[in-house]
């Protein structure tokens, strides 16, 4: 089959590689329908995510027909259309039951490797480098699905796959956030960066009843996207983001917070800069620049929530802020398993039609090439998604 | 006056590591490493040629003088000579299913990476055979020391074998009643003496982590059935003809074909450590399994493990 492997920084090709084969009894083969490039896989892409190895098949955003299953999945049938959690997850362990499921203790094949570096190990997740478990990726003509008994969601008909693709990450990425914040009636919140995460953030705080959504972002697409989410935009190239923030909301600052951008952020301070340099140089992993102006930005005894992806270690992290005003943090990947049915649920009765962030479809060949496009965010590119 | 602790056979491998990491020093003239080689190598000659060891004299340890195996009579590892291991997870089902599962020794190479069988006999003596370095196997008989249904299970290596091991799990209700703590404890005595696992440890064959791993493995299976893998799974470094991308995208470039890999530091790191490990191989040091966790971290598992 075709697949798109990764094999260094700055370059993904599609390469000729054997297709998937049942390797246990829960696992299930898919033919790809539909598949997407995530902000995430930028990271892959820039080199900043360690354990990667050259060959390794990319993709966590995938959904498709069942070809094949091994004998324990009972739950599903050859051609069944399925949604695929980007996380997986047994289903059977402590964390699993407990609607946990990116802590799941069972799928990741190199726990050992992330417990060595992150004091216990999350989940396995596809296509996103071997600390998370090596799992070969969705951005191919067939995957392997672990625990399909579990993760896969069949898809009721008449909906097409661009309105669910975005369930097996970036929606339920952007709508936990949202629900991170813990969103009372009225409550102003903030959302850094205006990708496809922070879209579906701005519209799942607006249905978890925040009365004001700040959006916070550089580029003219993008912000035209979040007001046409619903959201009040800032341009942080144009205005001093603290400054506005303060001028918007009384000098309170947010109730709520949120870091759709990650480890690499981009800036104009000279903390930007410093952060820039270190990560360049490997003495820094991931460029806070834009989780500092939060942890300033925020009201006290607020929230700050990060969907955004961190990997390794930060430095000149405003911890003492963060004391002094009582914040609450909530982060990490999400569980994605916990809102496919209520998510599907806001998509089938008409809240939310998910492909309204599309600008870009393309062949699987077309990928390497739109890395390129996306990384730079030329073409007005916010998403693409691959179709077979 | 020094004496002699070493034996025989672990003189003549410390003169062989220690001559190979100084030539390696000399050769290699990148200073920080060589200057690191050249003074590892020095007190690994030392102690060959001596006869004497520090580090064993430090805890106690003898290996030149057999008569101070005693334990070698009643099985079991001698006192102070084992290197010890403490590993614990917690297991989402409750005591008796898990206690039932460990308590057959049978099961274990399922989830115990160097096992290949386990046969219990009768009398409650089991034959277990392990993968060993080189291709090669150890065999060795143990028996049950102490056991209690649900609670824990002690054993121990019969007399005369050549990894004297012995090993206590405990287990006890988790959080819940559902759960449980599995506590494990063993001891060995690797082949090639302590300064053989000390050498193995460098190059991954960490006794921590195999445990670890090894007890994770049983969790995966308790809780699961199965165990997470990926081996077989497809990959672009499986050799098949590469089809370049055609880009079609405004300002995309193809990108260049390169066989070098990823640029991340755990591959530079990982590309050192198996130009050492290469070296130390070549030049046999001592009988440690060196090289089979050099593709750590892998999907696909080392094929001489």
């Amino acid at each position: 089959m075709k697949a798109l492997c990764w094999h260094g920084k700055n370059d993904v090709r599609v390469d000729t590689v054997p297709d998937p084969q049942i390797l246990n009894p829960r696992d299930a083969i898919l033919k790809i329908s539909s598949t997407a490039i995530c902000g995430s896989d930028l990271h892959l892409y820039d080199g900043y995510i360690p354990t990667m190895k050259s060959g390794d098949i990319l993709g966590h955003e995938f959904m498709g027909e069942v070809v094949e299953l091994g004998r324990e999945v009972k739950n599903l049938a050859i051609g069944d259309r399925v949604i695929v959690p980007f996380t997986i997850a047994c289903g059977g362990c402590f964390f699993c039951e407990r609607q946990l499921w990116s802590a799941c203790d069972n799928s990741n094949p190199n726990a050992e490797i992330a417990a060595a570096v992150y004091g216990a190990s999350p989940s396995g997740m596809f296509g996103y480098s071997h600390m998370f478990g090596g799992y070969a990726g969705g951005q191919a003509e067939y995957v392997r699905v672990p625990f399909a008994d579990v993760g896969p969601m069949k898809v009721p008909d008449g909906l097409r796959d661009d309105q669910v693709l975005f369930l097996t990450d970036i929606f339920p990425t952007g709508y936990m956030a949202a629900e991170n914040c813990n969103i009372q009636p009225g409550d102003t919140v903030a959302i850094w960066g205006c990708g496809p995460v922070g879209l579906f953030t701005i519209r799942s705080a607006l249905m978890l009843g925040a009365g004001r959504v700040i959006a916070i972002d550089r580029f003219a697409d993008r912000l035209e996207l979040a007001r046409s989410s619903g959201a009040e935009t800032l341009n942080y190239a144009d205005v001093d983001v603290l400054d506005a923030l303060k001028s918007l909301t009384g000098g309170r600052g947010p109730d709520a917070c949120i870091d759709a951008v990650g480890m690499e952020a981009h800036g104009y301070g000279l903390d930007a800069l410093y952060d820039k340099a270190k990560q360049t140089l490997r003495l820094e992993s991931d460029r806070p620049t834009a989780l500092r102006q939060i942890i300033m930005a925020c009201r006290k005894g607020g929230t700050i929530s990060i969907p955004g992806v961190y990997g390794g270690l930060i430095d000149k992290m405003p911890l003492g802020a963060a004391f002094g005003k009582g914040l609450t943090f909530k982060m990490g990947q999400t569980h994605v398993h916990r809102y496919l049915e209520p998510l599907l649920a806001r998509i089938q009765n008409g809240e939310i039609d998910p492909s309204y962030i599309i600008t870009h479809r393309i062949t699987l060949d077309e990928a390497p090439a739109a890395y390129e496009t996306f990384k730079h965010k030329r073409d007005n590119c916010i998403k693409c998604v691959i179709q077979f | 006056m020094t004496t002699i602790n070493v034996n025989k056979i672990e003189r003549i491998a410390s003169v062989v590591g220690g001559s190979a990491l100084i030539s390696f020093g000399l050769v290699r003239r990148s200073w920080p490493l060589s200057a690191a080689t050249i003074a590892a190598g020095v007190p690994l000659l030392q102690r060959g040629w001596t006869g004497h060891c520090a580090v064993y004299a430090g805890l106690g340890v003898n290996t030149a003088d057999q008569s101070q195996l005693p334990a070698q009579e009643v099985g079991g590892v001698p006192a102070g000579k084992g290197i010890k291991v403490e590993q614990h997870t917690t297991v989402n089902k409750p005591v008796n299913e898990v206690f039932r599962f460990w308590s057959n020794f049978e099961n274990m190479p399922r989830f115990m990476d160097h096992l290949e069988s386990v046969k219990v006999h009768q009398n409650g003596c089991s034959h277990w055979v392990a993968k060993a370095p080189l291709g090669t196997k150890v065999e060795w008989d143990a028996e049950i020391v102490d056991a209690k249904v649900n609670e824990f299970i002690s054993w121990r290596s019969k007399p005369g074998t050549s990894v004297p091991n012995e090993g206590i799990v405990r287990f006890t209700a988790g959080p819940n009643d559902a759960t449980t703590e599995v506590h494990v404890t063993l001891e060995y005595r690797p082949p090639a003496g302590v300064v053989g696992a000390t050498v193995a440890k460098l190059f991954g064959e960490e006794p921590t982590l195999q445990v670890a791993s090894d007890l994770r493995r049983f969790k995966n299976i308790m809780e699961t059935g199965e165990i997470p893998t990926t081996e077989g799974q497809p990959s672009g470094r499986t050799s098949m003809p590469a089809t370049p991308a055609t880009p079609t995208m405004p300002g995309a470039t193809a990108a260049p074909h390169s066989d070098q890999h990823g640029d991340a530091p755990i591959d530079q790191y990982k590309q050192q450590l198996k130009q050492e490990a290469k070296v130390h191989k070549e030049e046999n040091l001592d009988q440690a399994e060196v090289g089979s966790d050099l593709s750590f971290p892998a999907s696909d598992p080392p094929t001489n493990y």
